[in-house]
């Protein structure tokens, strides 16, 4: 409760210092020539503040967001889809494996980012774009996290379940793809970060909807509060996925042991 | 015992590939001869890193020897035909499934073999029950103290009513007082259908308490059986009892005396690496 507080405080300072800071003529510039530059260059908390309540009453913010969130679950499940499949395929066939090495290393190093535009020419600037380029980001992070967590499976486990009359189906069913699963689930805050970073980017380099092209246009206006006001709502919106993402692998990962519990008899 | 034996090694070699590919192959077991009658329950006692391991593995089927031939109450076990259907293994490590809770660890074998699930279910209440685990089938493997694991283990085995069972040092991973404990379970469980039993350890006192027959390995590498002993002790056994007794005691001198020098020789080649 006590630690509550205290962040909430180190939250009404941020804001208390951005306002002193930026209000026209309030405190004597010392950096900027003119009283109202510093509001121009870092915006207004009070203006910001209007901005996002504007866009909540009016109700204009929430079809950007759905897009916004559409593009994230889109890409982050395909994703997932694809590095999980390919990840068990590749952990499993070690000739494959060898064979698309080099290649994986190198799609990997690559700065995904800029195929961006070349996503924008292939799929348009609805949302597809940005899907594919939320896939490309997410995909490596699961695929890398399958093929470790199938290769270290324990060849105990897999000794045990072959001789518990496991076939190559079953095993691949009740040992390699739980084993996997549980690597995704490491990584599945990572993954769906990288998928809302792939749809806001791509928003933001060419879109007509989304949160990303509120913050594009208001940018081509010089509305720094609109700006802002984008980003804080980004910002809350990606807590609130991230805790989301929380709560959904807590309830699927009971079976893993948690740090400090002791609940063994 | 009457007939063909539950399982029979006969001449097994094993050789391993050097790692680094230009030192010589590495023979783990040699020669190795074993018989196990149907019923019988034979221990398998030898000096630490003898390939005690990779003999049990021959025997499961999931390791195919270098040469040597593994029967199965009188059958060929051929590694196309996969493993060795009509035993059940239990590792010296954990080899139960995290994911899944203890009773679908339970039935797991069930499941594989593709029986219907409630069906499986009834018959894993009751296997937690016989192992003293009845109400903590919710639980998951890391909820589960040692001993717990080691029981439920031991179920997921023994539900599929193996003939023969495997066990590589199960119990080594155990505390003393938890360890005998299981070990006087494992006896009163066999005791109800006497399978064949093939099980290693590294304690000569643990085999012999719970054995009908010790055979004792020579020293690594080229691993072989080097002397053959019977347990005539009274069944039924309490572990912890037996070993106050003087036959026992004789026991004990008799098959230490043929090991002695093998743990010796193991312990100098280890000193050596």
């Amino acid at each position: 409760m006590r630690l509550r507080i205290l962040q909430i405080l180190v939250l009404v300072l941020l804001i208390a210092a951005w306002y002193l800071l930026t209000a026209p003529g309030l405190i004597p510039p010392f950096y900027f020539e003119q009283a109202n530059r510093a509001a121009f260059f870092f915006g207004e908390p009070q203006k910001v503040f209007w901005v996002i309540v504007e866009w909540f009453v009016s109700g204009e913010i929430f079809i950007h967001l759905a897009v916004t969130l559409l593009e994230t679950a889109l890409g982050f499940s395909i994703g997932a889809i694809f590095g999980l499949g390919i990840g068990l395929w590749l952990a499993l066939s070690p000739t494959a494996s060898a064979v698309m090495d080099p290649y994986i290393k190198g799609l990997n190093s690559m700065p995904r980012v800029v195929l961006a535009p070349i996503f924008a020419v292939w799929f348009g600037l609805g949302i597809w774009s940005k899907v594919a380029l939320g896939v490309t980001l997410v995909f490596f992070v699961v695929f890398f996290n399958v093929y470790q967590g199938v290769r270290e499976v324990s060849p105990n486990l897999i000794a045990s379940a072959r001789m518990l009359g496991a076939s190559r189906r079953q095993l691949l069913r009740s040992i390699y793809l739980p084993a996997a699963m549980s690597w995704v689930f490491a990584s599945l805050h990572n993954a769906v970060g990288l998928a809302f970073v792939g749809a806001v980017v791509g928003e933001y380099l060419g879109s007509a909807r989304g949160v990303g092209y509120l913050i594009l246009q208001a940018e081509g206006t010089f509305d720094i509060n609109t700006v802002f006001a984008g980003i804080l709502v980004l910002t809350a919106f990606a807590l609130a996925l991230d805790s989301a993402v929380g709560a959904v692998e807590r309830r699927l990962m009971t079976w893993q042991p948690r740090a400090g519990e002791t609940e063994k008899v | 015992m009457n007939g063909v034996p539950a399982l029979a090694l006969a001449d097994i070699t094993c050789r391993f590939a050097a790692r680094d590919g230009r030192s010589d192959a590495y023979t783990a077991v040699a020669n190795a001869t074993l018989e196990v009658a149907k019923g019988e329950f034979v221990s398998v006692v030898g000096p630490t890193g003898c390939g005690k391991s990779t003999l049990l593995n021959v025997a499961a089927g999931l390791l195919e020897p270098s040469s040597g031939t593994v029967e199965v109450f009188g059958e060929r076990l051929l590694s196309t035909e996969g493993v060795n259907r009509r035993a059940g293994y239990m590792f010296q490590a954990d080899a139960l499934m995290p994911w899944r809770s203890g009773i679908d660890n339970v039935i797991a074998g069930l499941e594989f073999r593709g029986m219907a699930r409630a069906e499986a279910l009834v018959q894993g209440e009751a296997w937690l029950r016989r192992v003293g685990l009845a109400g903590f089938g919710d639980r998951y493997p890391h909820q589960m103290s040692g001993g717990m694991r080691k029981r439920l283990a031991l179920a997921q085995t023994l539900i599929l009513s193996p003939d023969i069972l495997l066990m590589d040092e199960p119990f080594s991973a155990l505390d003393v007082q938890t360890r005998q404990l299981m070990e006087n379970e494992l006896l009163a469980l066999w005791a109800e259908d006497r399978k064949s039993v093939l099980f290693i350890t590294h304690d000569l006192e643990e085999a012999i308490a719970l054995s009908d027959r010790v055979v004792v390995l020579s020293a690594g590498p080229a691993t072989r059986p080097i002397g053959d002993f019977r347990v005539d002790l009274p069944r039924p056994r309490d572990v912890s009892e037996i070993r106050m007794t003087p036959a026992f005691a004789k026991l004990h001198r008799e098959i230490w005396g043929a090991m002695r020098e093998e743990v010796l020789k193991a312990y100098e080649a280890q000193k050596v690496l």
